[in-house]
């Protein structure tokens, strides 16, 4: 790595939550800009330099044919090439167009669908390119992010971990919400490295940092419908953020497939499920509540 | 009132049972408990006890008696935890949940030592810990033997921790005798309870207007030093008694521990490795939760400027596939695997290791378990069908 590196910020189909993390490592940002160049990121300069870059941070999915194209040019431009958030290393959210017609989407959405040009599938940066390291969650965590910049600025690997959210959520203290109050919760079967946010506020984990290291899907899902979920809202959680990542995407067809066709298109239940028990006295639907 | 020695005792032998017979223990009426918590405060202590949290008993700190779960108890079974309402308002009316103390002496994530770049070199030094003493109140039966054990871990012959040391050592040990015992209790079975008998400063039994309080070691009594203490009349000793009869008359959890070591180490091609293998999350909340669990990993964070690396030790899990990583690949790459190093290290290696089961009865495991494994029924169906 030269001395001050080039670094370039890349916008595909997302919705720049992810780069704003960058500019929300406020006590980081200007120790951080006196080692980098920041040679191309549109969010926070309209200055731009032309590559080649020592690192480019790529957010967004491929959606588009001239992205598609656009992503090949960016990676010949790029040493590190770093994908960062649910969307480039996933698809997205977007990626819920996968299981379903894209042009019935069009034509529900936009008045003239005929301005649209749109690939079929919402795709992560790897199917297309040769990536150097990832950044999962929607958003990514900014620490993380400060991770990965620090160990390329120093030359070795970064640190992130592969194992579940659980992990993150006892080392924090949090009550788990699946045993406590029978809210469905991924984080047994997710990536941890957002400091398991969702459970500390008595929410469920809803996957979007991706599938953990080796994760174990069937008898996690076998459960959720055994505290009540139903088939289908299932399939629809698994089918969030990261749903198009490999064993969250394998296990949601495996249930499709189990169960038949199933509503994820235009208008399908919302995500969200809410099968929290009500038979103890905590448990009246009141998360956060205190029992005092 | 007899008094007992309870410094950290390596080796965890048994102390002799106390005894709150009449004239043996004292009292305190429930409206005076504050001046207990106030003098706590006034010794320098910060107190950590039962609190309500996020719909569970948890461990937090306590400064008022209204900060207890008057009134709650909980119902345990495998995979589930629900807290509820008492017909009454006992104040300790619940067994576990969730936290342990080992959050407290062996913090989940803490940084160890600092390296800092000087023009001669790199200077390495420990952090030191400056965590005031705790006083724990409301250590359970099962709980002190779990301190005792974890101990064994931190504080042997070979190894002190200094972090452990301090706070293990700077800690006044307030134990409270269950009263009643979740479907996930086994104590009995690990000869760890219900009745507190080793290893406390003090042990309060609840009765319905107060508790009696049986002193356990010189820094306990002078603990109590002018407080409204008074002899506990035969009527209250009496009824603390039946109050710790009920406990354990209502344990109905078992474990055989005959020749367990050799049941489990004699049986690691048994097929219920891989039956349990289909069930397990590998997600690690089982020895997250457990108190004697003590596995961890180190990493050196270094700031952006390269010049200073703190080194920090956060609780890491023999569930987690990279922590049997080793020069060439993962050790125990699938999770069944896992699960057997998980069971055969509490329940037989440690006797090995450290001349003690790693496992006390709390149960925590079982309650915690997203799925519902029971370490005891896993046990029993491996003791069932020998090779
Ligand atoms: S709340 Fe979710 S992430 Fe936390 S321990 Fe429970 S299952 Fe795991
Ligand atoms: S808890 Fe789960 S859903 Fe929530 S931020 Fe973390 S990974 Fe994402
Ligand atoms: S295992 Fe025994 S000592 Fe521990 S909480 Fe249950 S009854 Fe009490
Ligand atoms: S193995 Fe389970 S029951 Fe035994 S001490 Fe650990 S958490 Fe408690
Ligand atoms: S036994 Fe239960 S708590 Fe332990 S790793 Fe397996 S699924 Fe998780």
């Amino acid at each position: 790595m030269p001395a001050k590196p080039r670094l370039a910020v890349v916008k595909f189909a997302s919705c720049d939550g992810c780069q704003l993390s960058l500019l929300s490592l406020e006590d980081e940002l200007l120790r951080l800009a006196g080692k980098i160049e920041v040679a191309y990121f549109l969010e926070a300069t309209s200055r731009i330099e032309p590559g080649p870059y020592d690192v480019v941070l790529v957010e967004g999915s491929i959606t588009t044919a001239d992205d598609a194209t656009r992503i090949q040019q960016l990676r010949r431009a790029a040493k590190y090439l770093i994908t960062i958030g649910a969307c480039a290393t996933a698809g997205g959210i977007q990626a819920l167009k996968n299981w379903a017609d894209s042009e019935e989407y069009l034509r529900a959405v936009y008045a003239r669908p005929d301005y649209i040009r749109t690939l079929a599938t919402s795709t992560a940066i790897a199917d297309h390119v040769a990536v150097d390291f990832e950044l999962r969650g929607c958003p990514i965590n900014k620490h993380q992010l400060l991770e990965v910049l620090r160990s390329l600025l120093a030359g070795c690997q970064p640190r992130t971990p592969t194992y579940s959210v659980c992990v993150e959520c006892k080392r924090r203290g949090s009550v788990c919400v699946m045993v406590a109050h029978g809210t469905p919760c991924l984080g047994p079967v997710t990536q941890a490295g957002c400091g398991a946010i969702c459970p500390a506020y008595d929410r469920g984990c809803y996957g979007c940092f991706g599938p953990s290291d080796q994760p174990n899907l069937v008898p996690l899902t076998d459960h959720l419908r055994s505290i009540g979920m139903t088939p289908e809202q299932v399939v629809n959680s698994l089918r969030g953020f990261s749903g198009y990542a490999g064993e969250f995407r394998r296990e949601s067809e495996r249930l499709v497939e189990s169960i038949g066709t199933i509503a994820t298109g235009v208008g399908a239940a919302a995500v969200e499920p809410d099968v929290a028990d009500s038979s103890g006295e905590w448990g009246d639907g009141q998360p956060g509540g205190d029992p005092k | 009132m007899a008094e007992r020695e309870t410094k950290p005792d390596p080796k965890g032998k048994s102390l002799p049972a106390s005894d709150d017979g009449p004239g043996a223990a004292g009292w305190i009426a429930k409206s005076d408990f504050q001046s207990f918590l106030d003098r706590l405060v006034a010794l320098g202590y910060r107190t950590i006890g039962p609190t309500l949290i996020q719909g569970a008993i948890g461990y937090d700190e306590i400064r008022q008696v209204d900060d207890l779960p008057k009134g709650w108890t909980e119902h345990q079974s495998a995979g589930s935890y629900r807290l509820v309402r008492r017909d009454d308002d006992a104040w300790f009316g619940f067994n576990l949940g969730p936290h342990s103390w080992k959050r407290y002496l062996f913090p989940p994530q803490q940084t160890v030592a600092k390296a800092i770049k000087r023009d001669d070199g790199w200077q390495l030094d420990d952090v030191e810990d400056a965590e005031p003493p705790f006083a724990f109140l409301g250590v359970r039966a099962c709980e002190l033997a779990a301190i005792l054990v974890q101990d064994r871990v931190f504080l042997n012959e070979h190894h002190s921790d200094p972090i452990y040391r301090r706070r293990r050592e700077n800690a006044l040990l307030i134990a409270v005798n269950c009263t009643q015992a979740a479907e996930t209790c086994f104590c009995t079975s690990m000869g760890t309870g219900p009745r507190c008998v080793v290893a406390f400063d003090l042990a309060l039994t609840e009765t319905e207007l107060g508790f009696t309080v049986e002193i356990g070691s010189p820094r306990g009594a002078s603990v109590l030093a002018g407080l409204p203490i008074r002899e506990a009349a035969p009527a209250e000793c009496a009824e603390a008694a039946s109050a710790r009869q009920q406990a354990e008359d209502q344990i109905s959890k078992r474990l055989d521990t005959t020749d367990i070591r050799e049941l489990l180490l004699g049986n690691l091609d048994h097929p219920q490795w891989d039956d349990v293998a289909e069930r397990c999350l590998s997600c690690t909340n089982c020895t997250m939760v457990c108190p004697t669990c003590f596995c961890h990993s180190v990493e050196e964070v270094s700031d952006l400027d390269g010049g200073q690396v703190d080194r920090v030790r956060q609780w890491d899990s023999c569930f987690n596939a990279r922590f049997s990583y080793m020069n060439g690949g993962l050790v125990r790459g699938d999770v069944r695997s896992r699960y057997r190093q998980w069971l055969t290290h509490k329940l037989a290696g440690w006797i090995d290791q450290f001349d003690t089961s790693g496992c006390v009865g709390c149960g925590r495991c079982i309650t915690w378990c997203p799925v519902g494994i029971d370490l005891t029924a896993e046990v029993a169906a491996i003791r069932e069908v020998p090779k």
